[in-house]
């Protein structure tokens, strides 16, 4: 059947508020259709399933993930999210979507046709196309094998928690929650390994060991000797914490080794996407509101639809003004959507302050610009990049600079002609990791010398580092090195200064 | 294109493990908690499960973070419907205003664990409510004891009283037989009647004439009814856990109980409430308050009233009495009592009244009383002397108490009493 042979057909399903399976392969193939005709979007292939509002809260607190390995972590937030839920403080999203090849989106059983329609557009085309195209995720993550990937890590943590017994392994566990902000690697890509390369390295591993055997080895007092750090040799200090207590640790068994890496791999997985909130939700958003309108001016949707789905896409996009008791800040859904849809208008009707301010977008094909930006940015630089005036002033945003030292605040940049560049600045500042990921790095000493581990706090804006929170995870840090770890603070003068140790 | 999956039938507790985890990270907290809820919660309320406070501490997730508070930030906001470049306004006097915080409206889940507690099942209440108390096997072996017998249909037996009679199935039983019968009959006159005609011998003829005959007559008079049709209805004995049962909580409301006394009192008929919730389908509660008077009374006027006055405890005992008379069929209810007082009776007159309607009346229609004297005076009261008189009578075990921290023994005592009592 041609697309356009089912337009009477999709008229009649999606007239009815309770949708059915066809209605949603329906959506499926329509807003497939579009996307790939209307705005040339690139997906995977969509794996949409229909689920439970308890399923759903499974779905949340494993961030999505069809399984992850064990832990109480993950019990919590669910007790949390259902405690929320019931309670009536927190709403379950209609979706929820993951970057991974097939693209699997949960949809709730309670949404009504619209709904369905609306999500299938933004989470499977929008956040799919994404997920796709965006440089972080196509750098950092493997779609292709992070479902494989996660069920080797449960079977490796179940495991390993027969054996060594749950205690251990959740102690472990806990120390690598602690650092998982620290355990990505920021500027070189990982390699995501399938199940069964996975199994395989662990099976040579043992060859080797085997292999290798000598029992002079059992005279040596650490159990394990070091592996030899090659990367980077030459750079003074790893920034990825996780990284260097799992290959420099200096008597850690292998089996936790293998932990801290599990870790490691999800952090790098979930890394994109704290990255890129404002251009995702943005993006899919974007995406749902033209397919939406696109299917309707072809003739599929029908008007009452078309209400429905103005209610919905606005309380989306929603965001209360600063002294709203609703405001939590930034909706990056508004934001994003705001951008994106600024840059059509300045593609096809540019202003002379646009051409000034963007000569090269000015005029241009939109489709081509939306799918640059998509592609080629984060957060940080997205905002950097494509905050137009127009938007600052629609939003009507205001920097506030609170410094502590201080008996006030101060309002440093407005939507005016003035302000624009230096709103622009912080809001771009306020979207980068270091703001709200304190840059500390291990110090890379020699290990024959004595044990200590050394970290240093790289300060920005002159945070300093929550005490209680900072001497917790130390404590998690010594429990995963083995010996000493000390926190250092550089200054000013880039001098380290001792601040806590853990013994 | 994909495929679309319809996953609501799918088990729904995938995160069941990872709650056991976690449940078993915060068991000693819930532990902690327990008595408190107990106190806390209305008795009906408290075998619903509920919500335990879990203190943050341990199963909070530190990581390195900034300190909101420091530093030299600069935030965006939207909205703005007032403000300059360059315009100052004051920090409110905490130190702390909206100014603070991560900048982005964030979703972190840490943000709303503050005011963090946990919601256990029924379940799993109980669990780690009995848990502590060794309860599981006292339960099973006081269960033993309330079991009662229950005739059931088991089939069809020759034998039986006429009213039991299986009519139906007693017809079906004759008109197999007339049929079998018959049928031997019909097949003997046929070869008969054959014999009949082909033979030619009259005396032949004549017997086998008179043979047929007695045989149509037998066909005749085969009886519609015989002793061996009968079949009657079956029942045999079957045991029956009892499902319903009442609880009287029978509090002592004079002058001299405060709050303390009836603090106590409230955990102990708490725990007995929880402990019959769990042998029992049904349950209730009937409340008994009384002064000089005893009254029957709601849950919230039974612990909040202030209504005061002097003690007599009797009447109380009679009002159960009436109670159980009027409401409670005895072969449908599994009766217990609690009585709780101070000991502080108006006269010996009164006591001895109590004891003689505990010991003739009350005890031969319940299947358990505690009578609990919150109480730490060395002194014995009227009604302790008297009723422990009768304590050694089965079913019925005085206990003193005056701190929180001996409910548990003393429940433990009281119930382990009882079944030695029994199974002796």
């Amino acid at each position: 059947m041609s697309i356009h042979s089912k337009k009477e057909l999709s008229k009649k399903m999606f007239s009815n508020p309770h949708w059915d399976f066809e209605s949603i392969e329906l959506a499926n193939e329509i807003t497939d259709y579009f996307g790939k005709s209307f705005l040339k979007l690139d997906t995977y292939p969509n794996q949409i399933e229909v689920v439970t509002s308890e399923q759903m809260l499974d779905a949340y607190s494993l961030i999505g993930l069809p399984t992850s390995y064990p832990h109480w972590k993950f019990g919590k937030d669910f007790v949390i999210n259902q405690n929320n839920y019931r309670q009536g403080r927190m709403g379950l999203s209609y979706e929820m979507v993951i970057n991974s090849n097939p693209c699997i989106s949960y949809n709730m059983e309670n949404n009504s046709t619209c709904l369905m329609v609306l999500v299938i557009a933004h989470a499977c085309q929008g956040h799919n196309a994404f997920f796709k195209g965006n440089y972080m995720f196509k750098d950092w993550t493997s779609a292709d094998a992070i479902l494989d990937y996660m069920v080797f890590a449960r079977d490796y943590v179940l495991k390993c928690e027969d054996e060594f017994g749950y205690e251990e392994v959740e102690a472990t566990l806990d120390a690598c929650h602690a650092l998982m902000n620290l355990g990505v690697d920021k500027y070189k890509k990982p390699s995501e390994r399938s199940i069964r390369e996975e199994n395989e390295r662990l099976r040579q591993l043992v060859d080797f060991k085997r292999e290798s055997y000598n029992e002079l080895w059992k005279t040596i007092p650490s159990s394990t000797s070091p592996i030899v750090e090659e990367r980077q040799r030459g750079a003074e200090v790893e920034e990825n914490i996780l990284y260097y207590i799992e290959k420099n640790a200096p008597r850690l068994p292998q089996w936790k080794r293998e932990l801290i890496r599990i870790v490691r791999k999800v952090s790098q997985y979930f890394y994109p996407q704290s990255q890129t909130k404002v251009m995702n939700e943005g993006f899919a958003t974007f995406t749902h509101y033209h397919l939406i309108n696109k299917m309707h001016d072809e003739g599929f949707l029908e008007e009452g639809f078309m209400l429905e789905f103005l209610h919905h896409h606005s309380s989306v996009i929603f965001q209360p003004p600063y002294s709203s008791k609703f405001f939590s800040g930034l909706n990056p859904y508004t934001l994003g959507f705001n951008i994106f849809m600024d840059m059509k208008r300045i593609c096809e009707n540019p202003t002379a302050e646009d051409k000034a301010w963007f000569p090269n977008m000015a005029g241009k094909d939109w489709l081509e610009h939306f799918h640059f930006a998509m592609q080629n940015f984060r957060d940080d630089s997205f905002l950097l990049q494509y905050l137009s005036p127009k938007v600052m002033r629609d939003m009507r945003l205001f920097a506030i600079r609170d410094d502590e030292k201080e008996k006030h605040y101060e309002i440093t940049a407005i939507h005016n002609e003035s302000g624009y560049r230096k709103l622009r600045e912080s809001i771009s500042s306020q979207y980068a990791r270091e703001n709200y990921v304190p840059d500390i790095q291990a110090e890379k000493g020699d290990l024959h010398e004595s044990n200590v581990l050394k970290l240093i706090y790289n300060p920005i804006h002159n945070y300093q580092l929550n005490d209680k929170e900072a001497e917790e995870t130390l404590d998690y840090v010594r429990y995963l090195w083995g010996f000493p770890v000390h926190l250092y603070r550089k200054n000013k003068l880039g001098v380290n200064q001792l601040l806590k140790k853990s013994y | 294109m994909g495929k679309i999956i319809d996953r609501r039938q799918n088990s729904k507790g995938k995160s069941t493990s990872n709650r056991h985890r976690f449940l078993r990270r915060v068991e000693d907290q819930i532990k902690k908690a327990l008595p408190d809820l107990i106190s806390q919660e209305k008795i009906t309320d408290a075998s619903k499960g509920g919500t335990v406070r879990v203190p943050i501490k341990k199963i909070s997730e530190p990581s390195f973070h900034h300190d909101g508070r420091t530093g030299n930030k600069t935030t965006v906001r939207p909205g703005n419907d007032r403000f300059n470049q360059g315009d100052k306004i004051p920090k409110p006097p905490s130190g702390e205003g909206k100014g603070s915080g991560q900048g982005q409206g964030s979703n972190d889940p840490a943000v709303t664990e503050d005011e963090f507690s946990v919601t256990i099942t029924r379940d799993e209440f109980l669990h780690y409510f009995f848990d502590d108390l060794e309860l599981p096997n006292l339960l099973k072996k006081y269960m033993e004891q309330t079991e009662a017998t229950k005739l059931r249909r088991a089939g069809y037996s020759k034998e039986g009283s006429p009213a039991k009679l299986a009519i139906k199935t007693s017809y079906q039983q004759s008109m197999a037989r007339q049929i079998a019968i018959k049928g031997v009959l019909k097949k003997k006159l046929e070869g008969l009647k054959a014999a009949y005609e082909s033979s030619t011998d009259v005396e032949e003829k004549a017997s086998l004439l008179a043979e047929i005959e007695l045989v149509e007559k037998q066909m005749k008079n085969v009886p519609f009814f015989d002793h061996i049709d009968l079949r009657y209805k079956n029942h045999e004995p079957h045991p029956q856990p009892i499902t319903s049962a009442v609880m009287f909580c029978i509090m002592d409301v004079s002058a001299s109980m405060g709050e303390h006394e009836k603090d106590i009192a409230k955990r102990f008929f708490t725990l007995l409430y929880i402990f019959l919730q769990k042998q029992y389908k049904k349950i209730e509660i009937v409340f008994i308050r009384h002064h000089t008077v005893a009254k029957e009374v709601d849950e919230e006027e039974f612990f909040n009233s202030r209504e005061s006055g002097g003690t007599i405890v009797a009447p109380s005992l009679k009002l159960m009495r009436d109670i159980i008379r009027e409401r409670y069929n005895l072969s449908d209810w599994n009766i217990y009592c609690c009585q709780a007082s101070d000991g502080d009776a108006w006269s010996e007159r009164d006591a001895v009244e109590c004891r003689n309607i505990i010991k003739e009346q009350l005890l031969p229609q319940v299947q358990y009383m505690a009578y609990l004297e919150i109480n730490n005076s060395e002194y014995s009261s009227y009604l302790w002397q008297n009723y422990k008189a009768i304590s050694e009578d089965s079913g019925f075990s005085i206990r003193k108490i005056y701190q929180v921290s001996e409910i548990w023994p003393v429940f433990k005592g009281l119930f382990k009493k009882k079944s030695v009592i029994k199974t002796t």
